[in-house]
């Protein structure tokens, strides 16, 4: 494979058999490459029908992106805790009434309860209302998890009430007030020019993480050669690293791309904070959900990987049966499973309702749809067993640019709904293809 | 078979069923069936498809809970509710449906429920794998593809990778439910050597089949099972394969053989 004569085969060669060649030395997955295809034609597909119906292509402009990265985070952060859920051969369908239930009980803790105690904007009120926030939809997935795992109700039913029920308890916490505005530094949490990190702190994070790239290829490489494993030829190893460093870089000059809108420089010019003869031009930076949802994704991606508790997920995905009897109490695992869900549900729940700087009871109606079709574009088998975190994340992007590009296009709420069914349908049949060609 | 012989006398049995039953939905697919097992014995488990054979073991591997009977390992009472008290007692069980997981990896199997760990907690993937070629080359010299999910392999790889799980943890007792099933003669006659090698190390062996001619030569002692019952225990030495072809088919237990409850009753 390493042989040069084998690189000019990639482009003499027949064009399919080139293109097996490239995924076998880079080892790059046929369907995260589907899934890149498919984000790319949704995105140039919006941002010419702008550029044909409106004379002005609106979605591919780093104002749209910026904000689609952090719409995308509350979806993307639940999404990679539905993939081990889907994986287990369940389902939840109670996440968005979840992160509706949790996000009021914040907004009560951190606007009506803790002032009391410990006075307006004190600093420690985010936190205690973000743990509280986890711990409540930590508990809900737990007791999911109970039910399903220990009195053996089916994951659709236990949950399918839940979305009923815990939707209902949003509303009865506040009798259907909307609570607002939040604590202020909890706002943060959902982005805006005050909730992003700004250029330089972008740039250091970039950069960072081009460096884990090319330190995780190179160790990968050590450690393949360490133990005679089969290497990638090196052209595969440089592209990889290549490409990788490209999208960071990429996406960190976006998101600097991207200022702050003139009215808030103008206030803050009006408040002393900036200097009105200075530079004006000040950038968003990664929004702050944005980078909770990557850390989110690297802390999922390691515990799907790399303990104990992934490998008896997937186990179990795989073959009930087989991990019962390899002594793994699966039980305890589904239950986990649940309340990590459920937790997840609880952190988006602080995202969107920071983003919308208050808490109401509709808040995730809907969003059990968004992210069961984003594991599953993802490439998270409904058979269980199969599923990664990364295409979750991006199948979260790829749902999220379908919403964001139909209200930029106006589409009717009415057919948005109907689109995202059509897809949910759509991503399952694919699966379920793609599964029947694997075999 | 002396020294076999003196044990017998001399020690607590290794395993000892006592009476155990079972019965999903009103058939009683074990009906007190009582067994022993003594250490470096082979026992051939025998019987047609449907006798219970897989079901009997599955309780002692704590795959079934019994609903009568008790279990005796040394000697001593054994609790065992679960299949990871059964490994607690040393006792590994290669399932007749191999039980393992399509989706992971050789070494993930064979590891499954009690992976290596690095001193960060983490999945000592690196070390799984090194001790998995050893052990895989035990069984399967040939086997190189560690890197694959268990689905891509072969009926017989994966048997390969069943047996290699039970072997890996220093068992006691080995439980082996139609081991050779998916293999070729030149893999069957490899499980032969190593039964006879962990006999030596004094491993307790029950080998089950419905096929006499896959346990009869390996075996110390047979017990034939019949509608969930037994019909009777027999040492090798002391019967032919034409009598224990009886026991299995009629039931009909010879002079030297001990019966059970299955066993045709005499006119
Ligand atoms: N989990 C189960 N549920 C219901 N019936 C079972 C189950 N397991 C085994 N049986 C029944 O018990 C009987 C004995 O089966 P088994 O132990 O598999 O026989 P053998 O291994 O001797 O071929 C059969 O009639 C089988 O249908
Ligand atoms: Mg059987």
């Amino acid at each position: 494979m390493s042989e040069p004569s084998s690189t000019k085969g990639l482009f003499k060669d027949k064009r399919e058999s080139g293109i097996r060649h490239f995924l076998r030395a880079t080892e790059i997955d046929s369907r995260l490459l589907g899934m890149i295809g498919a984000l790319a034609l949704i995105w140039i597909g919006f941002h010419v029908y702008g550029l044909v119906a409106k004379g002005f292509g609106a979605f591919l402009t780093p104002r749209n992106l910026w904000n689609l990265s952090v719409q995308t985070s509350s979806i993307g952060v639940m999404a990679t805790g539905m993939v081990l859920v889907i994986v287990t051969r369940h389902i939840d369908l109670s996440v968005g009434s979840v992160l509706g239930f949790c996000a009021m009980f914040m907004a009560i803790v951190q606007v009506w309860v803790l002032p009391e105690f410990l006075g307006l904007g004190h600093p420690m009120i985010w936190v205690i209302a973000v743990l509280c926030g986890i711990a409540m939809g930590a508990l809900i997935g737990a007791f999911h998890g109970y039910l399903i795992a220990y009195l053996g109700i089916p994951a659709f039913i236990v949950t399918l009430g839940g979305l009923l029920i815990w939707r209902g308890a949003a509303y009865l916490l506040a009798r259907g007030e909307t609570i607002s505005p939040v604590d202020v530094t909890f706002a943060k949490l959902g982005g805006g020019p005050y909730g992003s990190v700004g250029s330089t702190a972008s740039w250091a994070i970039g950069i960072a993480a081009c460096i884990g790239v090319l330190i995780s290829l190179w160790n990968g490489r050590r450690q393949r050669k360490r133990f005679q494993f089969p290497l990638r030829p090196l052209w595969a190893e440089g592209f990889l690293g290549v490409v990788g460093c490209a999208m960071i870089i990429g996406f960190v000059v976006l998101v600097n791309a991207y200022p702050w809108p003139k009215g808030i420089v103008r206030r803050e010019i009006a408040a002393g904070n900036l200097d009105p003869d200075g530079n004006l031009i000040i950038s968003h930076g990664f929004a702050i959900p944005v980078l909770i949802m990557l850390g989110v994704g690297i802390a999922m991606t390691f515990l799907a990987t790399r303990t104990r508790f992934g490998r008896y997920v997937f186990a179990i995905g795989g073959n009930p049966e087989a991990a019962e009897l390899a002594g793994i109490n699966v039980r305890w695992v589904t239950l986990k499973v649940f309340a990590l869900m459920g937790a997840l549900a609880g952190l988006s729940a602080v995202i969107a309702s920071a983003r919308l700087n208050s808490a109401t009871n509709a808040l995730g109606t809907f969003d059990e749809l968004y992210v069961i079709a984003a594991a599953v574009i993802g490439g998270t088998s409904l058979a269980g067993g199969l599923g990664t975190i990364y295409g979750a994340i991006l199948g979260a992007v790829v749902m999220q640019s379908l919403q964001t590009g139909m209200v930029l296009i106006g589409f009717d709420a009415a057919v948005q709904q109907m689109v995202v069914g059509i897809v949910l349908v759509l991503a399952v049949f694919l699966d379920t293809l793609y599964r029947r060609r694997a075999d | 078979m002396n020294t076999a012989q003196v044990k017998y006398i001399t020690s607590a049995p290794l395993v000892e069923l006592k009476n155990l039953s079972i019965s999903f939905g009103g058939i009683k697919a074990v009906d007190d069936a009582s067994l022993e097992l003594h250490p470096g014995e082979v026992v051939g488990l025998l019987g047609h498809n449907g006798a219970g054979k897989s079901t009997l073991v599955k309780i002692l591997s704590g795959a079934y809970a019994r609903d009568n009977g008790e279990i005796f390992i040394d000697g001593e009472k054994a609790t065992i509710n679960n299949p990871r008290d059964a490994k607690a007692y040393g006792i590994e069980t290669i399932y007749q449906t191999l039980a393992v997981a399509d989706n992971v990896d050789a070494a993930a199997n064979l590891y499954l429920g009690r992976e290596l760990q690095t001193s960060w907690g983490t999945l000592d993937d690196v070390a799984m794998e090194a001790e998995a070629r050893k052990v895989m080359g035990r069984l399967n010299p040939n086997f190189q593809r560690f890197k694959e999910p268990v689905r891509k392999l072969s009926g017989g790889q994966r048997q390969s990778v069943a047996i290699a799980r039970a072997i890996l943890f220093n068992a006691r007792i080995l439980v082996m439910d139609e081991p050779t099933a998916a293999l070729g003669p030149q893999e069957t006659a490899q499980v032969a050597e190593l039964i006879l090698q962990l006999k030596k190390d004094g491993i307790g062996i029950f080998l089950i089949s419905h096929d006499i001619h896959d346990v009869f030569d390996l075996a110390d002692r047979v017990t034939v099972m019949k509608n969930g019952e037994i019909v009777g225990h027999a040492r090798t030495e002391d019967v032919t394969k034409d009598e224990v072809l009886g026991m299995i088919i009629l039931g009909k237990c010879p002079e030297k053989a001990v019966p059970g409850p299955g066993a045709m009753k005499a006119e």
